[in-house]
């Protein structure tokens, strides 16, 4: 297995710790990933409302930079607004022939020619389909035992574009969770917004939504989540969100790979744990006691 | 129904194209995370684009609240592209300068500029472009508890992006392609 890897400009800043995890989880489960030479910002959600072009040009240049070093492999994307913004310059091109040509008079201006012959996967969809739960509970050093984890998709690697899991009742991550020994949290907050931007924003309303996620995460032990906005904005406003509703609203949040991370025996330091800004301990010193406790039982 | 448009109304044309199929169902604002807190709810919106009440548009929040969940376009039973037309009516504001939610413009631009300069965004530059825009002195304290989080997890970095690679060029003539021929 053997992927292009384009990680995007958060997991270079705040969410480096799902950039570490995600190469250390590929390579634990023998996938190679090549991150793509001189890669450029996808425009995140800030291109499409400025401009339609740019919104679409920017993706296709790193599509077209990918395309010059292999054509072969799938392009892995962990954030879900890159890949939204690289799917939609993928699906917009393969629609739409004028539009295609127009991107490409663009790309001129750097020598580059994007031809759409890349495939874009989100992360989970690697996770999910590609590598499978089967394979990770093959791998499994470490089960989590009687501990409840909240699934949380958010809404790009979803919707609009219907590849890997429904749009409305997502459940690619079950399997996966399961494979682990771990329960999962039974609730319809996994495809539900958390604001995105707005927490800067418009954080009054930004904080409603987040609150709404965390107030039905009670119950499960950890969030999980695979996208760098859906994480920073599930942990970072605990403290605030707990105040505003008041009710005890912290709770761990991890990176899907941290977590399936954990489970197949990868260290703290690989999954760069001490990155998160929820706090991990009380979830950590209750996985060491599940795993011990399913050894001896 | 009125179907001559007065001239200044005619920047809504993209997006009424869109939604013109529209049969008020509600379907949008029922599924809609941020109508809570618009001003006119999606339904209404797209009703305004229809009656091409420009001014009243622009000068609403309601675009600017959606934050691209695509729950919409994704239950709309007429299958239109409402996200699209939330971020079609940004584009427009953009081009026509009429900037009412300097929040979220300023964001966006902002980003945007820092992309133009390095090729890639580095979040520290970002949002100290966007609270020097903001122009507002206590601004940057309700972040504070925010910025020290990250700054002692080592996530705040002074140092700009690794990949330096000048997007100017670029930008330009995405820019005028767009304009040349929209
Ligand atoms: S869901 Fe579609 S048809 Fe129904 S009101 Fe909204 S835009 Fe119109
Ligand atoms: S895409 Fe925008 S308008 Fe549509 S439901 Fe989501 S936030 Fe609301």
């Amino acid at each position: 297995m053997k992927y292009l890897y384009y990680p995007g400009c958060s997991l270079e800043g705040t969410a480096s710790e799902y950039d570490f995890s995600t190469r250390a989880f590929m390579s634990a489960v023998g996938a190679e990933l090549v991150e793509v030479t001189d890669w450029t910002c996808c425009g995140a959600s800030a291109a499409p409302a400025i401009n339609f072009l740019l919104s679409l040009v920017l993706p296709a240049r790193n599509l077209a930079l990918a395309e010059k070093m292999n054509q072969d492999c799938d392009m892995l994307v962990p954030c879900s607004a890159c890949y939204l913004n690289l799917k939609n310059a993928e699906e917009h091109a393969g629609k739409n022939a004028a539009l295609l040509h127009k991107i490409n008079t663009v790309l001129e201006e750097d020598h580059l020619v994007f031809g759409n012959k890349i495939r874009v996967k989100h992360l989970l969809e690697v996770l999910s389909k590609d590598i499978g739960a089967e394979k990770i509970r093959s791998l499994v050093k470490k089960t989590f035992e009687g501990m409840v984890i909240a699934p949380y998709y958010g809404c790009q690697a979803l919707r609009p574009y219907i590849v890997f899991d429904d749009p409305e009742y997502p459940q690619s991550m079950e399997p996966l969770i399961e494979a682990i020994g771990a329960k999962v949290h039974r609730w319809d907050m996994g495809g539900k917004c958390c604001g995105a931007s707005h927490t800067t924003t418009k954080p009054e309303v930004g904080i409603e939504l987040v609150s709404a996620i965390l107030k039905k995460a009670k119950g499960a032990d950890a969030i999980v989540s695979v996208c760098p906005m859906c994480q920073m904005n599930l942990e970072a406003f605990q403290d605030r969100v707990s105040e505003y509703q008041h009710e005890d609203l912290h709770i761990p949040v991890l990176y899907l790979p941290q977590l399936l991370g954990l489970a197949i025996g990868l260290t703290d330091k690989e999954l760069r744990l001490d990155s998160n800004l929820s706090d991990l301990n009380g979830f950590l010193r209750k996985s060491e006691a599940a795993h011990h406790g399913s050894i001896h039982s | 129904m009125k179907t001559e448009h007065s001239e200044a109304s005619d920047i809504l044309a993209p997006v009424r194209k869109m939604v013109q199929a529209c049969i008020q169902c509600g379907t949008c604002t029922g599924s809609c995370p941020n109508a809570f807190a618009m001003d006119y709810t999606p339904r209404h919106l797209w009703r305004m684009v229809m009656m091409g009440l420009t001014d009243e548009i622009f000068n609403s929040l309601t675009f600017y609240l959606c934050s691209a969940c695509y729950s919409c376009t994704l239950r709309c039973p007429r299958g239109l592209p409402l996200t699209e037309a939330m971020e079609t009516l940004k584009q427009i504001a953009v081009k026509e300068n009429r900037l009412v939610n300097k929040p979220s413009q300023l964001f966006y631009r902002n980003f945007m500029e820092s992309v133009r300069r390095h090729g890639r965004v580095r979040e520290t530059e970002f949002m100290t472009l966007y609270f020097m825009d903001m122009k507002h002195p206590f601004l940057p304290f309700r972040y504070m508890p925010l910025g020290l989080k990250l700054l002692r997890k080592g996530k705040l970095s002074f140092q700009l992006p690794s990949g330096g690679n000048t997007l100017d060029a670029l930008f330009r003539k995405a820019v005028e392609a767009e304009e040349a021929n929209p």
